[in-house]
């Protein structure tokens, strides 16, 4: 497998708030932002179509450039089967930071916020594009943020902001294992950097070794090239948890374990060093210590007061990552596209300083991005699959290449991983999952997954005769999400609560579920109660299958939902919406002997699941490593 | 009797209006209505308790008919009925064991059995005889013919109420006294069905346990409390069972009285059982069969105990225990 793995946490200490944002016009209609942003994406015209970013003229690009419309919820008679995100939409990747100066209308802003809230459908496993518009993308996060902040300053901030790259301040940093010494060593380093602050840090390397820290899984020594260089250029780079000495390289075989959330001293050391300034959730829970939790809604004033500070982080990375905060952007696609596309800006806008080569310091500087995001939200497993792709196409840069070449090579390299792994992935499991649809079938979905919404719409164009019941959950509801766009398009629909569905399953013929990974034993990583619905249809011997997409895979293991998961606000679970008198836990909230806790994930076993539909077809869960290690290597990492 | 009747629209009144809700509540709105019915009632001298049964059955129709989800209704009209035939039984055998009449009773106690002749500190002797169910044979057969032969003979239900007895009026009052105690029996096992429960719960729940439960209950809740009291340490996970939230109150009630609870979301049951050692919940009935009547996301909590082989404890009153099966 691949050496170099993009960093993996799950445990980062994000805790965002759903649907923080409300804006106040979430109200405008989708469809009609969806229609004004019909046309190219780099005409921009109206409020909503924000977007800095433009398809170069000149770029020469492995196919065509897709001339999709943008994202949308719902497909406006295209053909491309609509799903929760629509994936015609990403075409227009990377833009011009310039598009941003002067062309953010007060309006456009509100617009973006409808797209917000309906990302807030967390698909399974799937992604709701809805939010992002490519095109749009950086506005999105702009208009969100900018709700609190001015406009007006926006385009000196962001001109300012722009030829960051090599900032040497205090990068996000990824959590690592912490040794004292060499993070004094950079803490020290750092303040010089700070004072420094021109360009062309070379802090690189250091990046690169923290990103390894940050990888979760154990076994990808892989990052070793980059770890090597790093150690001293900490300006920009500073791990959550640890430093990266030069001689860390040595360590590159050792699996680097994730941060140790319940050991205290590490905690506090990569307190200091994040960006994102988070306090820790009282009352945790003790089976979760290893996984962070922090005070909800606590970082995101801080950051939006600083987004035009934050010199070192890209201002492309830093709307995405406070999307993610905000709870806007959720689902595996949604997310990965979104980060894809703003490294596609960054490497835009980057320029490599005289002595570096560039790959190593484009590599450490994506390695920062990367740990502002976690910073902001622990990645999915598809995020750090997709840097993984990232970071080795930087690697395999020949040396002698231009620099323009370099990026213009890099950026199609990040479109066509999109195009194939992503977009074109979800056509060909729809057209393997409608095979399975059958007249009269009643198919039962779970949660809000982008895949499972294409496949019913399709099967619904195709004229399939079945029903549809939309099982959902607290606290995030997102099947309501799917359902409103299910019953739009005109299918027969059946909601209900999880608590339910043993009692609904007896009528259900087929089970469709997203995922938001899939493991090498076959264990289905997704959204929590996804294994008590299959769980459930085992118990009736209804077949489960798995709509996944294989760059989700991934070959660690993972034996329950405990091990590795993500925390998220414990008070969406106290807060009964709607009703005054059940809200009782809000009192009690703050008791020592009263803990809240919110999964977002757990993993079904795969003795549950009789079928995972790939865009390498329709495989039994055994055949999962199998996957991984063949097309991996083949398509990704070699 | 206008008191009675009055009384008993009351009752049906409130089943239907839902003004009493919850097992333990009309199972004791049933008893002592039932109680009431039974001391008003003027029983002939003969098939007294057949009279009894036939009254208490036209009101236990009326309140099951109120209230048909509350199955409690019917499981207590069911006992009071079988506390008449019990009481029934034990006095038509005491009473011909101990005056040899014609109705031979199946009655064990062989002793009284061969003098017909009984005085009546037999008779109360033989009242006292345990009473053992009808056999077949005293179901099928008709009215004994002697009684000094000490067979089981038919003294079924039927035949209770065609025995003739001396002392008619004592043993009538003697019915309905008996029947009276019995039924005040059963109302002090509704009352402290928790109580006795709760005294169970040292024995189940050890040091360092984690439980499991969904919604709320009474029951679940004085005996955790009581395993608390009794230095335990544990925790219990509460799932908050959507769409009531009763988990939220039994949360509440939990951390009141000082036990470590974590609340979680339904759907994250199966995530968390692989950690837990016991998963107690209350329930509203317990089938004939074994099955359980229980709020609604629990058949998914029972098959992810089922999967991860964790004990899963039913906590119900006697109130609660049913004469159906459940499908």
């Amino acid at each position: 497998m691949d050496s170099r793995r993009a960093p993996r946490t799950v445990i980062d200490p994000k805790v965002r708030q759903v649907g923080f944002f409300a804006p106040p016009d979430r109200a405008q209609p989708d469809p009609s932002a969806a229609s004004s942003s019909s046309p190219p994406v780099f005409n921009s015209p109206s409020g909503n179509s924000l977007s800095p970013v433009m398809i170069p003229p000149a770029r020469p690009l492995p196919f065509p450039p897709l001339h999709l419309s943008p994202f949308r919820r719902r497909s406006s008679g295209e053909s491309v089967p609509a799903g929760s995100y629509n994936p015609s939409a990403f075409a227009s990747p990377i833009g011009s930071l310039k598009d941003f100066d002067g062309s953010i209308p007060s309006p456009g802003w509100g617009h973006r916020g409808t797209s917000g809230k309906h990302a807030s459908s967390l698909p399974s496993g799937g992604f709701d594009l809805s939010a992002v518009k490519p095109n749009s993308f950086p506005a999105i996060s702009l208009t969100t943020v900018s709700m609190v902040n001015m406009p007006a300053e926006k385009d000196g901030g962001l001109s300012g902001a722009s030829q960051n790259e090599q900032s040497a301040n205090a990068k996000p940093l990824k959590e690592k294992t912490s040794k004292a010494e060499r993070r004094a060593l950079q803490e020290a380093q750092r303040v010089a950097k700070i004072a420094a602050k021109a360009e062309g840090s070379k802090a690189p390397p250091a990046i690169s070794g923290s990103v390894t820290s940050g990888t979760v899984k154990p076994a990808k020594t892989a990052k070793a090239p980059f770890q090597k260089k790093d150690s001293s250029s900490v300006a920009a780079s500073e791990k959550k948890g640890g430093d990266r000495p030069p001689d860390k390289d040595k360590k590159k075989d050792v699996p680097q374990p994730r941060l140790q959330f319940d050991d205290k001293n590490r905690v506090e050391k990569a307190k200091k060093r994040a960006v994102v300034k988070q306090t820790e959730a009282r009352n945790r829970v003790e089976l979760f210590r290893h996984l962070p939790q922090y005070e909800h809604g606590t970082q995101l004033p801080d950051l939006e007061s600083k987004f035009f500070h934050l010199d070192p982080v890209h201002p492309a990375v830093y709307k995405v990552g406070l999307r993610y905060l905000a709870g806007d952007l959720s689902g595996g696609n949604a997310r990965c596209i979104a980060m894809l596309q703003a490294f596609q800006e960054t490497i835009k806008d980057y320029s490599a300083p005289p002595e570096k080569a560039l790959n190593r310091d484009l590599t450490g500087k994506i390695n920062s991005y990367v740990s502002f995001l976690i910073e902001c939200r622990p990645l999915s497993i598809s995020m750090g699959n997709a840097i993984r792709f990232v970071k080795t196409r930087i690697a395999k840069l020949p040396l002698t290449v231009s620099e323009s070449e370099a990026k213009a090579t890099l950026i199609a390299d990040i479109n066509s991983f999109i195009t194939e792994k992503i977009i074109l992935a979800d056509k060909v499991i729809v057209s393997h999952a409608v095979t399975k649809v059958r007249d009269g079938d009643v198919l039962l979905t779970f949660g809000s997954s982008s895949a499972v919404e294409m496949i019913l719409l399709h099967a619904h164009e195709l004229g399939k005769r079945f029903r549809v019941v939309v099982v959902d959950s607290r606290p995030k509801l997102e099947g309501r999400l799917l359902l409103r766009r299910l019953v739009a398009k005109g299918l027969s629909c059946t909601y209900t609560h999880i608590n339910a569905v043993s009692y609904i399953m007896h009528e259900v013929t087929r089970v469709f579920l997203g995922a938001s990974s899939v493991l090498s034993n076959g264990t289905v990583y997704s959204r929590v109660g996804t294994a008590c619905v299959a769980m459930v249809a085992h118990a009736f011997r209804v077949p489960v299958l798995i709509c996944c997409e294989a760059y989700k895979f991934h070959e660690r293991v993972q034996l329950d939902s405990i091990c590795s998961n993500e925390l998220g606000d414990p008070d969406a679970i106290s807060k009964v919406p709607g009703a005054q008198e059940k809200s009782c836990l809000d009192d009690c909230t703050n008791s020592e002997n009263l803990q809240l806790l919110n999964l977002i994930y757990d993993a079904t076993p795969s003795d549950y699941v009789s079928m995972i539909i790939t865009d390498y077809g329709m495989i039994p869960p055994t055949s999962v490593p199998v996957i991984v290690r063949e097309f991996r290597k083949e398509h990704f990492w070699t | 009797m206008p008191d009675v009747h009055a009384l008993v629209n009351d009752g049906v009144i409130k089943l239907k209006k839902r003004k009493i809700e919850g097992s333990k509540a009309t199972a004791k709105l049933t008893a002592e209505l039932l109680r009431s019915v039974i001391s008003q009632q003027r029983i002939p001298h003969t098939n007294q308790a057949g009279a009894l049964i036939d009254a208490i059955k036209a009101v236990g129709e009326q309140l099951i008919a109120a209230n048909p989800v509350e199955l409690a209704v019917g499981n207590i009209v069911r006992r009071v009925l079988h506390i008449i035939r019990e009481e029934d039984l034990s006095l038509t055998t005491a009473a011909i064991g101990g005056l040899s009449l014609a109705a031979a009773s199946d009655d064990e106690d062989d002793l009284e059995r061969d003098h017909p002749a009984l005085s009546a500190a037999a008779i109360a002797a033989a009242a006292r005889s345990t009473l053992r169910p009808p056999s077949l044979q005293t179901l099928i057969e008709d009215m004994p013919s002697s009684a000094a032969v000490p067979h089981a003979s038919s003294s079924g239900g039927d035949s209770e109420e065609k025995s003739k007895s001396a002392d008619k009026n004592s043993r009538s009052r003697k019915l309905k006294h008996n029947v009276i105690e019995a039924v005040n029996e059963l109302l002090q096992d509704i009352a402290t069905c928790h109580e006795q429960i709760a005294e169970q719960a040292v024995e189940h729940i050890h040091q360092n346990e984690v439980i499991l439960t969904l919604g709320t209950s009474g029951t679940v809740i004085e005996f955790l409390c009581a395993a608390k009291e009794k230095k335990r340490s544990f925790r219990v996970f509460v799932a908050e069972g959507a769409p009531r939230y009763k988990g939220h109150i039994l949360a509440k009630e939990l951390v009141a009285r000082g036990l470590q609870t974590t609340v979680i979301t339904d759907s994250a049951v199966f995530a968390m059982i692989s950690r837990v050692n016991m998963v107690i919940v209350g329930a509203h009935a317990v089938m004939a069969n074994g099955g359980v009547i229980a709020p609604v996301g629990l058949n998914m909590v029972a098959l992810a105990a089922q999967r991860h082989a964790v004990p899963f404890v039913v906590l119900a009153g006697i109130h609660k225990v049913c004469l159906h099966c459940n499908l």
